[in-house]
């Protein structure tokens, strides 16, 4: 699948929770780097690379075997696969919170796996993460969990206040920025935990299970924000095992996971590339 | 960025991890260390001023022994050495002691009759010499006196308060090394402190790490944190600390003894145990963030 960001640069991004008015300033200053960005990714090479990946746990027998793929900048990428097939370990790389056991993974044009741990923060920034449990901290408002990325990004706090009250906005929780996790319900947990991934302003946004505690009203919500943000330029890349939802995605590229090992029903995945006559496994 | 943006971002720090600053009972805990810290700083120090003063006063002094039965004698003796000792270039002082000062110093030991010249007693004079180079000159009044009398002795006042000077200094000593074991108490507890803080906001630390915080980032909110709690408890059993010694010196002083108001902590002292709560601050932001920062090292 081509990059879908195109239209991002020119398109206005309306908010997809029930707030139909126009993105204030800080909204479109966001969607006028992302769109460029994504303008940018598609005209390069893959920005996601997996090479005969494996991950093994301990001494256990490996839960990834030889993965590879390629993801390109601006696609929107489903991850599929029964419990335990390896989804979340596979996610978990890609995010950086574990090293593969064997095999090279290429982030950005970089090998993320002989990478000096110094240099991996770097590449965090550069990845939004929704976890399937959320890791809200508990102890923090909406706002202050929202805010943390740009915290660690080193943002004044000025600067942040306007981002985060028009993220809250954007995920129709503009009134709830001081509730605590706890008081939120599922969902709008869930939306904190999305708008915490994206205001940053990720390449790649990441998101495992997203759709797995929420009613089907709320999971076609959540995916028309994740097609909204993938308009904008970033790489979508959602785990899940909610096989109607994904059709719901024109264009959406599928890799499936079973027992640790990758197949590519689309074909367009694979890496090193598929030579040409040779058919999809 | 300004001094408003500064502030908000100080309290978005301390929100990150909510326990109070004095909620835990470390800072309590440091606040006693610190207290016993002070107070084993400043005996070393009062100790080590004692020793110095004492070893001032009496390094330069001597008192001369004329040890003859015959008193007319004695008397003799005494008088041809004080003129011997006036004319010294060594001697910058000489006090013959009178023997009714003597006869009154004794009286309670040997009672009356010893006091009436039943019994000899040496005559004594008290030599103070010029300052430098003691032993040379008590060296060489050694010899002169010694052609006067053979009965006539010098006693250097140094060499009887010796064993005392050196029990001063072993107990300033002690006292340096229960600081330093202090210090070494207080860096575990922080170490004890900080690994415990993180391992209780390790949900926090790691949504941190998986959004690019670096392991320095982490740190410095557990080492600022630590630090306010050492400042809190450091100067609370700093000022307690004081409260006692300021006690103790009134004490001191009000028994009129010239040993014990040889106890005194002259300014650098008093500098130096100003020092012992910011030395304080320091070692626990140090310990915190080495603990830390080398549990996170443990992470990818």
């Amino acid at each position: 699948m081509k990059g879908r960001a195109e239209d991002g640069a020119t398109r206005r991004f309306a908010t997809p929770w029930a707030l139909r008015q126009p993105a204030p300033c800080a909204m479109a200053a966001w969607q006028g780097k992302q769109g460029a960005r994504g303008r940018i990714n598609q005209g390069m090479s893959a920005i996601v690379q997996f090479e005969n990946v494996g991950l093994r746990y301990g001494l256990d027998s490996e839960t990834l075997s030889d993965v590879s793929f390629s993801l390109h900048g601006g696609g929107f990428y489903f991850l599929t696969g029964a419990s335990g097939a390896g989804k979340t370990s596979l996610l978990k790389l890609l995010y950086l919170a574990q090293r593969p056991s064997r095999g090279v993974i290429r982030l950005f044009g970089e090998d993320v796996v002989t990478l000096p741990r110094k240099r991996l923060p770097g590449f965090r920034r550069r990845i939004g993460v929704v976890f399937q449990d959320f890791r809200l901290v508990s102890h923090l408002s909406a706002y202050d969990n929202i805010a943390l990325p740009l915290r660690v990004a080193g943002m004044a706090e000025s600067e942040i206040d306007a981002s985060v009250s028009e993220m809250l906005n954007w995920v129709g929780l503009g009134d709830r920025g001081q509730a605590r996790p706890a008081t939120l319900s599922g969902g709008e947990q869930q939306r904190v935990a999305i708008a915490r991934a994206v205001i940053a302003r990720p390449e790649i946004l990441v998101a495992d299970e997203p759709t797995g505690n929420v009613d089907a009203d709320m999971a076609r919500r959540l995916l028309t924000l994740f097609e909204a943000l993938n308009r904008l330029g970033t790489t979508i890349v959602v785990a899940t095992h909610d096989l109607p939802l994904i059709g719901q995605v024109q264009g959406a590229q599928m890799m499936r996971l079973d027992k640790g090992r990758l197949s590519d029903p689309t074909g367009a995945l694979r890496y090193p590339p598929r030579p040409q006559g040779v058919a999809v496994s | 960025m300004t001094g408003a943006d500064r502030r908000a971002a100080a309290a978005a720090r301390h929100r990150l991890l909510p326990e109070g600053r004095v909620a835990g009972p470390m800072p309590w805990v440091i606040a006693i260390m610190m207290f016993l810290t002070v107070l084993a700083a400043a005996s070393g120090l009062g100790l080590a001023a004692a020793v110095q003063s004492v070893g001032a006063d009496l390094a330069g002094r001597a008192t001369i022994q004329i040890v003859e039965a015959n008193a007319d004698r004695r008397e003799e003796l005494s008088g041809a050495a004080a003129r011997l000792l006036r004319k010294s270039p060594d001697v910058r002082a000489v006090r013959p002691v009178d023997p009714a000062t003597l006869a009154d110093q004794i009286r309670p030991w040997l009672g009356q009759d010893a006091a009436d010249g039943d019994l000899p007693i040496p005559a004594l004079i008290d030599v103070e010499l010029t300052p430098g180079a003691t032993a040379a000159k008590v060296q060489r009044l050694n010899r002169v006196l010694a052609a006067l009398s053979p009965r006539i002795r010098v006693e250097p006042h140094a060499a009887f308060l010796r064993p005392l000077g050196s029990l001063l200094t072993a107990l300033g000593s002690l006292a340096a090394g229960i600081v330093l074991l202090m210090a070494l108490a207080t860096a575990a507890i922080v170490v004890l402190a900080a690994r415990a803080a993180h391992d209780s906001h390790r949900g926090t630390i790691d949504v941190l790490h998986l959004m690019g915080a670096t392991d320095v980032q982490i740190a410095r909110l557990f080492q600022r944190r630590i630090g306010l709690d050492a400042l809190f408890g450091g100067l609370l059993g700093f000022v307690t600390a004081l409260l006692v010694i300021i006690l103790l010196g009134t004490r001191l002083a009000a028994t009129g003894s010239d040993l014990l108001a040889a106890i005194s902590l002259p300014w650098t002292s008093w500098l130096i145990l100003a020092l012992l709560p910011i030395g304080g601050v320091l070692l626990s932001t140090l310990a915190a963030r080495w603990t830390v920062l080398r549990s996170l090292g443990r992470l990818l």
